[in-house]
């Protein structure tokens, strides 16, 4: 694979879990961010978060990517 | 209307500047066509697993799956459980061989190899018209839905849309589409699942949807588990609110329709084809079937929570244009209220809801999850929410223009108009396709306007062009006895037979047009699903009757001819390679255990 697609997945959902969490808990106790009782920008946030680290933990341990294919190379059959 | 604030627009931007950077960063492995258009057949089975779902998961998806479920309650799990998953396992284990195996570039190449030039031709034209016609659907319904909710201009936001989409594809081609179809999954589920949460939260959780939607049944007239239950209600088609009886469900939806799409729709073999190996391409569509099976609750739920949880429990109050003045009425048609739960009425242009014959409110269920995410979600996660919603308009589209410019480039333009260009010719013919594809999205967006129910036009547009479609592959890919002259015949007499069939019919209470009935009404069905499905049985029975035949009367290809296209002359393929728990069959094992676990537990 040219570039593993978790690294700019685990990026997005790093940054966007900084950002809901971060904005979660300068509202907390603002009126309406906590729909049914639950601070639910801060409480996603941090979910969001943590899928991204793991995102970017797993790109990170998998082997790096190798060259790009040659041009008109195809996949591998690796059945008849 | 909703204003958003700061940390929304924020979201989205951050979304839109991922998608374009993916794009960028692909740009430079795109050297030839085959890298444009197959991304040089290299992605592992996770990745186009998850794009072979997503490209299926766009506004139909979502927002048509949510009214459906307001409208029809679990039910719409029919869908999935049975309109999808076991289709999509047979594409899988049988089906994928023949198309992976022969290195056709399409579908509609595959039926070059298999039959002769008239069927490729045939499949490639009504197929490149389909997809830009869903295309500009999706389109259309995110215009709609941002001019309706946020008050944007239905021109720009469309505009900025298609132009982000064409932007990535043009750069990155299939590959870039991929990409950003896995991006999107993760943010559709991740951005609908706390609605879920949140919903079932304040209807006091299943028990509690139950018992409201219990009422709800009862005072449109049908039994209190009819929106709960998925089968139990199927014994009479007046005895559910989906309007169809279980024969016509399973024939018309579980065998005809979803077969026809899930094993014959470039736009999804496509993903399964930019796998890196036969084991890998066979495995795709079994991975996508995990979440597939699984998306009811993301997708249908909301629909059904929209319908009874109370105006009064959300963050913000309902936008004027779509209040509700009652909390209590289970059904706007039963009771003549102004809306159900938070689904508002439709209005007309000065603004008062809509009736029917009866005098009953129309409910505008497309809102339905819309209107949801706007009750239950504040300022940073609506804008997660809205992005997730943009994210399903933009993977249907990019799926659908990814799918058009490959069938116009290969299949049309290649074979009948500049046959023999150089290699480079073809790449930019594919990204000059692109844009046109695009283009042609956005005109089809206008046209598109005139629908109840978003899911019921699609499958109307699939009765004609995928029902025959999945007989001329069933008998090419599983008879070799099968002639070109069979299948094109079988094809041109199953789509004129679903248009006779659909011109002689009409959905009860609905007006002769678009609707049916304008060749004279014969027969009038339940509902509007019910008249697809069986437009679609009475067009897949015919093209497999009309092929059959006419195979008898003309000649065959000789068998060797036919080896790897036709089954029983190709070698099965051996999958050893991989631990037991990553073959096909295993998979598809454990896929089909917990879907037919879901239908019961539904029942």
């Amino acid at each position: 694979m040219r570039l593993d697609v978790r690294l700019p997945i685990g990026g997005f959902f790093t940054l966007l879990g900084v950002l809901l969490t971060g904005y979660g808990w300068a509202t907390r106790g603002t009126p309406g961010m906590a729909p049914t009782g639950v601070p639910i920008d801060l409480v996603w946030g941090a979910a969001l978060l943590a899928f991204g680290v793991a995102m970017l933990g797993l790109a990170r341990r998998s082997s790096p990517p190798g060259p790009p294919l040659r041009s008109g190379e195809r996949g591998r059959q690796d059945s008849p | 209307m909703t204003t958003l604030g700061w940390v929304d627009y924020a979201v989205m931007l951050l979304y839109f500047a991922f998608v374009l950077g993916i794009g960028a960063a692909l740009r430079r492995y795109v050297r030839t066509s085959e890298d444009f258009f197959l991304s040089g057949r290299s992605i592992p089975a996770w990745v186009t697993g998850l794009a072979f779902i997503s490209a299926n998961l766009g506004a139909q998806e979502v927002i048509g799956m949510g009214a459906s479920g307001a409208k029809y309650g679990i039910a719409t799990s029919h869908f999935y459980w049975i309109g999808a998953i076991p289709a999509m396992v047979f594409i899988g284990l049988f089906m994928m061989p023949f198309y992976y195996g022969s290195r056709a570039r399409s579908v509609p190449e595959y039926l070059k190899l298999r039959f002769d030039e008239k069927t490729r031709a045939l499949n490639a034209v009504s197929f490149a018209v389909m997809t830009v016609f869903s295309s500009g659907i999706s389109l259309y319904a995110m215009g709609k839905l941002l001019h309706l909710l946020l008050g944007w201009s239905f021109d720009v936001s469309i505009l900025i849309a298609a132009g982000v989409v064409l932007a990535y594809i043009f750069l990155g081609g299939l590959t870039s589409a991929i990409y950003n179809e896995v991006l999107q999954f993760f943010l559709i589920v991740l951005g609908f699942a706390p609605l879920v949460f949140l919903g079932l939260r304040a209807v006091g959780g299943w028990s509690g949807l139950v018992a409201r939607l219990a009422d709800h049944a009862t005072a449109g007239g049908f039994a209190p588990g009819a929106y709960t239950h998925s089968w139990a209600f199927m014994g009479h088609a007046s005895s559910n609110p989906v309007g169809v009886e279980w024969f016509g469900l399973v024939m018309g939806l579980g065998f005809v329709l979803s077969f026809g799409y899930w094993c014959t729709d470039f736009l999804v073999v496509q993903r399964a084809m930019a796998a890196n190996s036969m084991t890998a391409a066979r495995r795709t569509p079994l991975i996508a079937a995990f979440p597939k099976m699984l998306f009811p609750f993301l997708v249908i739920l909301p629909g059904m929570l929209a319908l009874v949880v109370s105006p009064t429990s959300g963050v913000r109050a309902a936008a004027p244009a779509v209040s509700s003045t009652s909390t209590t009425s289970p059904t706007s048609r039963a009771s003549g209220a102004p809306s159900a739960g938070i689904v508002p009425p439709k209005v007309d242009a000065h603004g008062a809801p809509l009736r029917d014959a009866a005098g009953g409110v129309v409910l505008d269920y497309d809102l339905a999850t819309p209107m949801l995410l706007l009750h239950f979600f504040p300022a940073g996660l609506l804008g997660l929410g809205l992005t997730a919603l943009l994210a399903s308009f933009m993977s249907g589209m990019a799926g659908n223009v990814t799918a058009f410019n490959t069938v116009w480039t290969y299949d049309l333009y290649q074979s009948y108009v500049r046959p023999g260009a150089p290699d480079a010719h073809y790449l930019a013919m594919g990204r000059f396709a692109t844009v046109a594809g695009v283009a042609i999205s956005i005109a089809a967006a206008y046209v598109a306007a005139s629908f109840n129910n978003i899911m019921d036009f699609l499958q109307l547009v699939f009765a004609f062009v995928n029902a025959p479609l999945f007989a001329t592959f069933a008998l090419g890919m599983f008879w070799k006895r099968t002639t070109g002259h069979g299948a094109f015949a079988g094809l041109v007499a199953g789509t004129l037979a679903a248009a006779v069939h659909h011109g002689l019919s009409l959905p009860a209470g609905a007006a002769v047009g678009v609707k049916g009935g304008y060749l004279g009404v014969v027969a009038t069905f339940p509902s509007e699903l019910a008249q697809t499905f069986w437009t679609a049985i009475v067009a897949w029975v015919t093209c497999f009757v009309v092929t059959i035949l006419v195979s008898l009367a003309t000649k065959a290809r000789a068998p060797d001819e036919l080896r790897g296209l036709v089954y029983g002359l190709t070698p099965r393929p051996v999958d050893t390679a991989v631990p037991w728990y990553e073959r096909p069959v295993a998979l598809a094992v454990v896929v089909l255990t917990v879907t037919v676990l879901l239908n019961l537990v539904f029942f």
